[in-house]
């Protein structure tokens, strides 16, 4: 039986030779075939005494599984190397450019909008909307603006007939609002922002005749003038992520609000106006049957379009309705 | 309003320097627009007299003056000025003079120099050459008085500026000199100086007779008649300084007074010529079309509530706003009926506007001018005028009427303190009331405060609160946080928020834009087929003037605007309001409507460059609505009558959808194919909250069906008709493929049908599923007739 030993050299050869599985098939035949050299060695034993025939089983079997595994070896190093060599077939340049999508967009007063919206809810501020289209009692009258009061002239106001104009300002919707809210028997505190559309009379490097602000109100039986620049200020340092900005009021005059101030934001080193503000009029309240004695209200309207410009350094105000999209893109 | 700042602080006593002031009138709520120097900072500028001129030896245009500069010797300086000549008194720039450019160039060093050969020690002035005016033709002219030698800018009062003043209307106080000093007093404690004015006593008992028929529109009236006036004299320098400085010209020396009154005072004034006035003096209301030439010749035809001064053969004035031309006064003037008056606010408001008229006097009038200070103008003037043309000076007749109330106004310091959120003593109150000038009194911290008669807006407890945060200073109220009671907002789950659809169309490439409310009229006549659009009565321009309906307009200007610029692709979108006039209300909608041109994807090697179509936007209007909409075949004027639906939700119009139609595409020079939509935003807000429902533990199995059925049928007709039937066991229909051509015959289409069967309560056989599809089958054949595609 010495001469068995010799096998598991050869095999292991003959094996190692092999490339391809299937040249290692063959070998395999050899060995452990049908009539490979091992089957027959096996068929051999048949012819051993009953006491040989253990020892001479035993013999042959450990050089049987050494056959084996030389071979499970040999076809794994053999499915290795196909798999790198597909693995190598499959290789992509990966820096070539993804799938291309359309880039949407939203427009950056949209953005400014959404960004006001989001701040003044994180505080309890609901929307509120009114229409664009505004009867004179809205727009001026119960915003103690009487016809024929000066302050009308500070509005370039464009109309559709008489006693009918596109708003002028976000301010009637306050009025609106208060009158819902208490028709519903919603009572204060009342806190609105209400966004949109303006017009004025008015066309050139700095003015638009439509652009857009956002009023706010709050009507509470306890709130200030004080807590007005409070929440201003705390607005705009959110809104432009500095805790280092500052407000100054300036006395100024809306029929509709006293105290009344204009804001300034600090910027820059000096003062950039930014809106105006105040305390509810007495005869803002009257109109909506609020009792001025018991509820306090604070009102602010700021533009969006000049937010707009300080947040991205737009320096343009033309842009914004142009519509060009090497413009708009640029806000993704 | 726009003044010298000396003439202020000739009324003030403050310590404030320029930059100082400007900034405490602005944080009182006086606003300083702009504050500019009447004069360059040049120096060693002198008055001079010129006693000599001789031809200069080598140029013909130059002259060597001998100059007398207020020094023991004459100067010699060569000089190019045309009006040089000898007596002439001017401006004279000393050698080590430095004059600065006012436009930023370098300015002049005046050095001993030669010119051509000959000496000169100066330089002679132009007044563009102190920066006083812009340009200037020759040497500056001084008067005959000016003294010799003295400083240019002590001698024109050049050491000043020039405020402009941007004034709230509630402060009609402050639109005269002596109404902003006295503010200046109450913000900064100083004490003021204003002129005493004593009443003049009338030389000769002549007076005009005046009758106020409308006393309720004008309490006050004081008219004096003055004889002899020398209506050419010379009006002074520093008057016409002060004008100048204001933005008034010079016109005359009684015009000037009037206007000089104007200013100081607060109070208009007007004079007559008293020879070209007949009979008594009416104030009243016009009769109808009574007609009156004005000061500044328009000839107006006046109605019933305008407030006219008339005499006997009628109107001679438009009351507070102008005077009349045939009235007024000219060089030839000797006698003037002078008139100081206070009309109520009421009956000038609006007056001047509606005549495309703003005056001085009417800007005044309709804010308020104090009617304490109606008879003190008069006297004033009228000393001015005596000192200035002369004249013998007559008796003042005055009608008073009602004026009006100062009503007390409360002020209870308990309120301030809460309204400002700050706190206050009763001293400090006090102490800024009366810097004020207001008479108070206050028992137990409420103040009761009589309103001066030039604060019109003083009437209530919040104009005080106002007042004296003013004074206080805004920027000493500090930013406080509130402190309110927490609770959260409803929020409903059914309701989509906006941002969501802006947001669902960003992600399928679109950009959104913001164009004009106001459009083309054609844009709505021929792109929307509406005729009658809301109109504006004002519109900033003719393509801009009237209100949108739909918004496909400002997206197709959008497309060619860019398109223009080397752009090759657009996906834009708009969400806004369009308007309509329905009976005699205005309705507005929201609309969310979007528009795609070029190629379905961005040019790129990983997949062809196919362009949008009608199905890729219907993805988008989907993704936006969802897919339980119908689409019904429909015309359109803006779209192609072949590739147009509405769109329908319950069985509801909510939009549009199609494409361009192709002479909309030539007229607006477009390529390619665009296709548009447009639907109601808030037909597309709402959704249900999701409900559970069993899921079955039985699964469901998938048969195919093809079938041949007429072209005409439309797809969607069959699904919703499968859909209607509710065949037993049939879960879903779908289609996954559609066929036209080779080995379909002609005007006849191939459907694929994928059907979802399902059996809730044992596992489905294969028996009862050929039934269902049998079943399924026999439905189509009755419906369509179709038949199976073999």
């Amino acid at each position: 039986m010495a001469d068995l030993q010799h096998l598991i050299a050869e095999a292991q050869v003959a094996f190692a030779n092999s490339t391809s599985m299937n040249d290692l098939e063959i070998a395999k035949a050899k060995y452990l075939g049908k009539s490979g050299s091992l089957t027959d060695a096996l068929k051999g034993l048949g012819k051993l005494s009953n006491e040989e025939r253990p020892a001479a089983g035993a013999a042959i079997n450990v050089v049987k599984q050494a056959v084996e595994a030389a071979l499970t070896a040999r076809r794994e190093a053999i499915l290795n190397a196909e798999q790198i060599k597909q693995l190598a077939q499959e290789s992509i340049d990966v820096t070539l450019p993804a799938r291309a999508q359309s880039q949407g967009g939203l427009h950056p007063v949209t953005m400014t909008l959404k960004r006001i919206e989001e701040l003044f809810h994180s505080i309890g501020f609901e929307v509120a909307t009114g229409p664009e289209i505004e009867t004179d009692f809205y727009n001026f009258t119960a915003l103690n603006i009487p016809e024929d009061h000066p302050a009308r002239a500070m509005h370039d106001t464009f109309y559709i007939d008489e006693a009918t104009v596109l708003r002028t300002h976000t301010s009637p919707v306050q009025i609106r609002y208060m009158e819902n809210a208490l028709k519903t028997n919603k009572i204060p505190p009342l806190k609105i922002i209400a966004p949109g559309r303006v017009y004025r009379v008015d066309s050139d490097a700095t003015h638009s005749p439509m652009f857009h602000q956002v009023e706010g109100l709050w009507v509470d039986e306890d709130i200030s003038f004080a807590n007005l620049k409070g929440v201003v200020q705390d607005f705009l340092q959110k809104f432009f992520e500095r805790d280092d900005l500052t407000v100054r009021f300036r006395p100024s005059f809306f029929p509709f609000t006293e105290p009344s101030a204009e804001m300034d934001m600090s910027w820059n080193g000096g003062w950039l106006e930014i809106g105006g503000c105040g305390m509810v009029h007495p005869e803002v309240f009257k109109h909506v049957n609020l009792d001025s004695e018991k509820y306090r209200g604070f009102a602010f309207g700021l533009g969006v379009e000049r937010l707009t410009m300080l947040r991205y350094g737009v320096n343009d105000l033309r842009h914004f309705f142009n519509n060009d999209l090497r413009f708009l893109n640029q806000f993704k | 309003m726009q003044f010298s700042e000396n003439w202020l602080r000739s009324l003030v006593n403050t310590d404030l320097d320029s930059q100082a002031l400007s900034h405490a009138l602005t944080m009182a709520g006086l606003e300083v627009e702009d504050m500019q120097p009447v004069a360059t900072t040049f120096t060693k500028v002198v008055v001079a007299k010129i006693l000599s001129v001789e031809k200069h030896p080598d140029a013909d245009r130059l002259q060597v003056c001998k100059v007398d500069v207020g020094q023991t010797q004459a100067l010699q300086i060569v000089c190019g000025a045309a009006n040089a000549r000898a007596g002439l008194i001017a401006p004279c720039a000393m050698v080590g003079a430095y004059l600065p450019s006012s436009d930023g160039s370098p300015g002049i060093s005046i050095k001993q120099a030669k010119v051509r050969g000959v000496e000169s020690f100066g330089m002679m002035c132009s007044s563009d050459e102190l920066g006083l005016t812009a340009a200037a033709t020759g040497l500056l002219e001084l008067e005959s008085d000016a003294v010799i030698g003295q400083d240019i800018r002590e001698y024109l009062d050049l050491n000043d500026h020039v405020l402009t003043l941007k004034l709230t209307p509630n402060r009609s106080d402050c639109l005269s000199l002596i109404g902003i000093a006295r503010d200046v007093a109450a913000i900064t404690g100083a004490a003021t100086n204003f002129e005493k004015i004593t009443s003049i006593p009338s030389a000769i008992q002549q007076e005009k007779k005046v009758l106020v028929t409308v006393q309720a529109s004008c309490p006050r009236y004081c008219g004096r008649l003055l004889t002899g006036v020398n209506a050419k004299s010379a009006t002074p320098a520093w008057m016409v300084r002060r004008l100048e400085r204001s933005g008034i010209r010079s016109i005359s020396a009684i015009v000037d007074i009037t206007n000089y009154i104007l200013l100081a005072l607060g109070q208009p004034m007007h004079a007559f010529d008293a020879a070209k006035l007949n009979g008594d003096v009416n104030v009243r209301f016009a009769n109808d079309k009574e007609s009156l030439e004005l000061l500044n010749d328009q000839s107006i035809e006046l109605k019933t509530d305008d407030l006219v001064i008339a005499d006997a053969q009628g109107a001679i004035a438009l009351a507070g706003i102008m005077g009349g031309k045939l009235t007024s006064v000219t060089d030839d003037t000797t006698d003037i009926f002078l008139e100081s008056a206070f009309f109520t606010p009421a009956v000038i408001a609006g007056k001047a506007r509606r005549l495309g008229l703003s005056t001085d006097s009417s800007y005044r009038f309709e804010r308020g001018v104090d009617f304490g200070n109606t008879r003190h103008a008069i006297e004033y003037a009228t000393a001015l005028i005596q000192q200035i043309c002369g004249g013998v000076v007559g008796t003042v007749t005055e009608v008073i009427g009602t004026l009006p109330l100062r009503k007390p106004v409360k002020l209870r310091l308990q309120r301030l303190v809460a309204v400002l959120g700050i706190s206050f003593e009763h001293d400090e109150v006090a102490k800024l009331l009366t810097q004020l000038g207001f008479n108070f009194v206050s028992v137990d911290n409420v103040f009761t405060v009589i309103p001066p008669s030039y604060r019109f807006d003083i009437e209530i407890e919040e104009d005080l609160i106002e007042e004296i945060a003013r004074l206080h200073g805004y920027d000493h109220i500090p930013a406080t946080p509130p402190v309110a009671t927490l609770s959260m907002l409803p929020t409903s789950e059914a309701k989509i928020p906006q941002h969501k659809l802006r947001e669902t169309l960003v992600a399928a490439g679109y950009q959104e834009i913001v164009t004009y409310s106001f459009v083309d009229e054609s844009w709505e006549r021929d792109l929307l087929g509406n005729a009658n659009p809301i109109k504006l009565k004002n519109p900033i321009a003719s393509n801009l003037s009237v209100m949108r309906t739909g918004l496909w307009g400002g997206l197709l200007d959008t497309l060619t605007y860019n398109l223009n610029r080397k752009q090759e692709r657009a996906f834009l979108f708009e969400i806004g309001a369009v308007y309509q006039q329905l009976n005699n209300t205005f309705v507005e909608n929201t609309r969310i409507s979007g528009l795609a041109y070029g190629s379905a994807k961005p040019e790129q090697w990983a997949a062809d460059s196919a362009d949008i179509d009608f199905f890729d936007v219907k993805t988008h209007v989907e993704a936006l609505v969802g897919t339980t909409i119908a689409y019904e075949k429909a015309e359109h004027p803006a779209l192609h009558p072949g590739q147009s639906a509405r769109v329908l939700l319950d069985g509801k119009q909510i939009g549009w959808l199609g494409k361009l139609h192709p002479k909309w595409q030539q007229h607006y020079s477009l390529t390619k194919s665009t296709f548009l939509f447009e639907l109601d935003e808030s037909a597309i807000l709402n959704k249900s909250v999701p409900v559970y429902q069993d899921v079955s533990k039985l699964l469901p199995i998938r048969r195919d069906m093809a079938i041949v059925l007429d072209e005409n049928i439309a797809i969607d007709t069959v699904l919703s008709t499968i859909k209607k039937a509710n065949i037993p066991l049939i879960l879903e229909v779908g289609l996954f493929d559609f066929y036209q051509g080779k080995g379909i015959a002609e005007n006849k289409k191939s459907l694929a049908l994928s059907v979802l069967m399902h059996d809730t309560q044992k596992t489905l056989v294969d028996i009862d599923a050929d039934k269902a599809m049998a079943n399924l089958l026999q439905l189509l054949q009755n419906e369509f007739d179709a038949v199976l595609r073999n």
